[in-house]
């Protein structure tokens, strides 16, 4: 997995509430069987103005003028600003998957729905909670200023504005030292393999119907 | 002290290890498997050259992509038209049968939606620890499980080291006391809760339902509630294991048997909140005051009462709701204080892993019988859950009731829940659907979902608007 450790780089908003998973990558998508291309069809239905389909040479696409991460001040943005409960709905990895594509390595919301929170995570990607009134400030802020840049700190947990005030957010201690560290979460669970042995066993003895369900029906 | 929760009791009896960071290993008992989450996860094995470490904790079978049309269903995976669709089922095929995995393929008479043959067969079980690369795994915690969705990464974790990297979630009880009225059913109950706590209201919970309604639902019903949890926003949500649900799961094809179901039984007396379980958040609604429910935006909590009106965004209480209502009134192509039951409707989804048991089959049929789908509605479809939910249905004549009135019968799999295959509205077109999700484009681009019960959407497709079945 990817490191994360200070990036800087324009924000671009994503200014609505409850945004879902089939938002930022609709269904058709998901027919991938591969991990990366997800890019060119994030935020899809939102971006274009025709409908997309899979295995599409999106660049002659007709874009949608009126859609934020369409517009010449927010391109090449790597940090996305939203609104509550981002993430919600479906459990699809291709979500981050298709913001990574995209260059986006944070997202900043006062809330985020849980799998897609922790799908973040595998992908190297950093979700932040703030509070509504502090994301609604970095919103203004970014509205009134072109090339609005934020620098995030991981190590720190700091985000730093333009005008050099310094935002604090928490993080737990595991998921940081991952990232920090673009450790395999495998390999690292892994290292607890006698522990998850023992354990088997001694579930096995007490609970043995739970095991080899499926070799008595041959099937 | 106080006691432990079903939720506590389910993460304990599980937990590997707990770490110093607050982190936890914990055991995962099943792991359900299907074509759209998976590809990456098997990939991510080969590559790193590690095998499964537990093949007979998983299960896989296609849902998400496979047509409902006999004609292109019964060719099995050569016969699907859509040739991405195509090679992701085939994907699944080949990856079970690399890595030595029990598929039950496509045209197996026990296929269907991965959460409708879980329970079904057994494979899920009380007191397991339950996940599948879906969000609506939570369904399987109807059965006294902690069940969940996650994502490729973490389907590829469990199928390499049978854990999960998990920090515990809070504890929410919803309750539900007194008595349902005639007509209103687990899925009016689910709508209603969460247009009480919101689709953020479980975030960070994992959700018990509880109470005399939930406990007088039958086992299908519940599962229809806690499909929904992560609608209200928590990964998991659950419900006791009791008398109901071992009634349920004996003599299931993969539950135990003889002195190990004695056993397994035994275990599963203790699959509830203990009396002086401690919890962060109580929830209550009233049975008496849920009525039929119909969504009319484009989250699940956009929802009414069948006897209700459209909200009027200059009402709303921040600019941030003003603005969803404005947008979700927009998108459905409706208008503030509308009648719920002026919507008129051009399609009709009875199916899902919501409402495609037995039981939703029997509620719209009984509502159908000797009627005909309106005029009006350009198709009304009915999509059994698994191979034998379609047997069972046709062993009861359900599907003459069905097609006499007017709606086709069609093959198993989630179908226009959310339109994979073929199965989709057109851009602008209204669907009664029993499914669980609303959001825009969800059953097709410019498509108009209104989450309802199967007994709401059959009266839907015989009036062509919506309709309170309490008076049918
Ligand atoms: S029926 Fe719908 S919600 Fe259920 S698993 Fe299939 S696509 Fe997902």
């Amino acid at each position: 997995m990817k490191s994360f450790t200070v990036l800087q780089g324009v924000a671009a908003p994503m200014d609505r509430a409850n945004v879902d998973t089939d938002l930022i990558i609709p269904k058709q998508f998901l027919k991938s069987i591969q991990r990366s291309g997800f890019g060119p069809n994030l935020f899809d239905e939102l971006r274009y103005l025709d409908r997309g389909e899979p295995g599409q040479d999106c660049s002659g696409r007709p874009l949608n003028p009126e859609f934020a991460l369409n517009k010449p001040r927010y391109q090449g943005a790597c940090v996305l600003l939203a609104r509550d409960n981002f993430g919600c709905g479906s459990s699809r990895e291709h979500a981050p998957w298709a913001l990574d594509d995209f260059g986006m390595r944070c997202v900043i919301a006062p809330s985020f729905a849980d799998i897609f929170y922790n799908n973040c995570f595998k992908n190297g990607i950093l979700p932040i909670e703030l509070g509504a009134e502090v994301v609604d400030g970095l919103f203004n802020e970014m509205y009134a200023m072109d090339g609005y840049e934020l620098k995030i700190d991981l190590d720190k947990q700091i985000v730093a504005t333009p005008s050099g005030a310094e935002i604090r957010f928490e993080i737990d201690a595991f998921r940081k030292h991952c990232l920090l560290n673009g450790l395999d979460d495998i390999a690292l669970t892994l290292e607890s393999e006698s522990a998850i042995r023992s354990f088997e066993d001694n579930w096995k003895k007490s609970s043995p119907w739970l095991f080899d369900s499926f070799s008595q029906s041959g099937t | 002290m106080g006691g432990k929760t079903l939720y506590d009791k389910l993460w304990h009896n599980h937990l590997v290890e707990q770490r110093e960071d607050g982190s936890a290993l914990i055991y995962i008992d099943r792991q359900l498997i299907h074509e759209v989450t998976s590809p990456q996860a098997f990939e991510g094995l080969r590559l790193s050259g590690r095998e499964p470490w537990r093949k007979d904790a998983n299960l896989a079978v296609p849902d998400h992509n496979v047509p409902t049309l006999l004609d292109e269903r019964k060719g099995g995976i050569a016969g699907i038209v859509d040739p991405i669709s195509r090679l992701q089922v085939q994907t699944l095929d080949d990856n079970c049968k690399d890595f030595d995995i029990t598929e039950f393929e496509i045209n197996d008479q026990r296929q269907g939606i991965v959460h409708v043959v879980g329970p079904e067969q057994g494979a899920t079980l009380p007191g397991m620890t339950i996940v599948c690369g879906d969000s609506h795994t939570s369904t399987h915690g109807a059965l006294g499980a902690l069940a969940h969705g996650i994502g490729t990464s973490e389907v590829e974790h469990v199928l390499a080291t049978q854990c999960l990297v998990q920090q515990k979630m809070k504890n929410m009880l919803l309750r539900v006391d007194g008595k349902l009225l005639p007509g209103v059913t687990a899925k009016d109950v689910v709508l209603a809760i969460i247009g009480e706590i919101g689709t953020a209201g479980g975030t960070g919970y994992a959700i018990e339902f509880g109470g005399d309604v939930i406990r007088a639902l039958s086992v299908e019903g519940r599962m229809t509630v806690c499909n929904m949890a992560i609608e209200a926003g928590a990964r998991a949500g659950m419900i006791a294991c009791d008398e109901k649900t071992i009634e349920y799961v004996k003599g299931r094809t993969y539950a135990p048997t003889g002195v190990v179901w004695d056993q397994a039984v035994k275990a599963w007396q203790d699959l509830h909140s203990d009396e002086d379980a401690v919890f962060d958040r109580v929830v209550q609604l009233r049975g008496e005051d849920i009525k039929p429910q119909v969504t009319w935006g484009t989250s699940p909590e956009m929802v009414l009462p069948v006897d209700g009106t459209i909200p009027d965004p200059a009402a709303a209480e921040s600019s941030t709701e003003r603005e969803a209502i404005a947008r979700a009134l927009e998108y459905m192509g409706l208008d503030a204080g509308q009648s719920i039951t002026d919507i008129k409707l051009d399609k009709v989804f009875i199916g899902s892993c919501t409402n495609s048991r037995i039981e939703d089959l029997r509620a719209a049929a009984a509502v159908v019988k000797g009627k005909r789908v309106a005029e009006s509605v350009k198709l009304a479809m009915v999509v059994p859950g698994s191979g034998e939910v379609k047997e069972q249905a046709e062993s009861e004549g359900l599907h003459t009731v069905f097609t006499d009135a007017g709606l086709e019968w069609r093959e198993p799999g989630c179908s226009m829940c959310l339109a994979m295959n073929s199965d989709k509205l057109g851009e602008g077109e209204h669907c009664a659907s029993t499914s669980n999700r609303n959001f825009e484009g969800r059953q097709g681009f410019g498509g108009r979902t209104h989450l309802v019960s199967p007994a709401m959407a059959a009266a839907a497709a015989v009036t062509g608007h919506f309709t309170d079945v309490r008076d049918w």
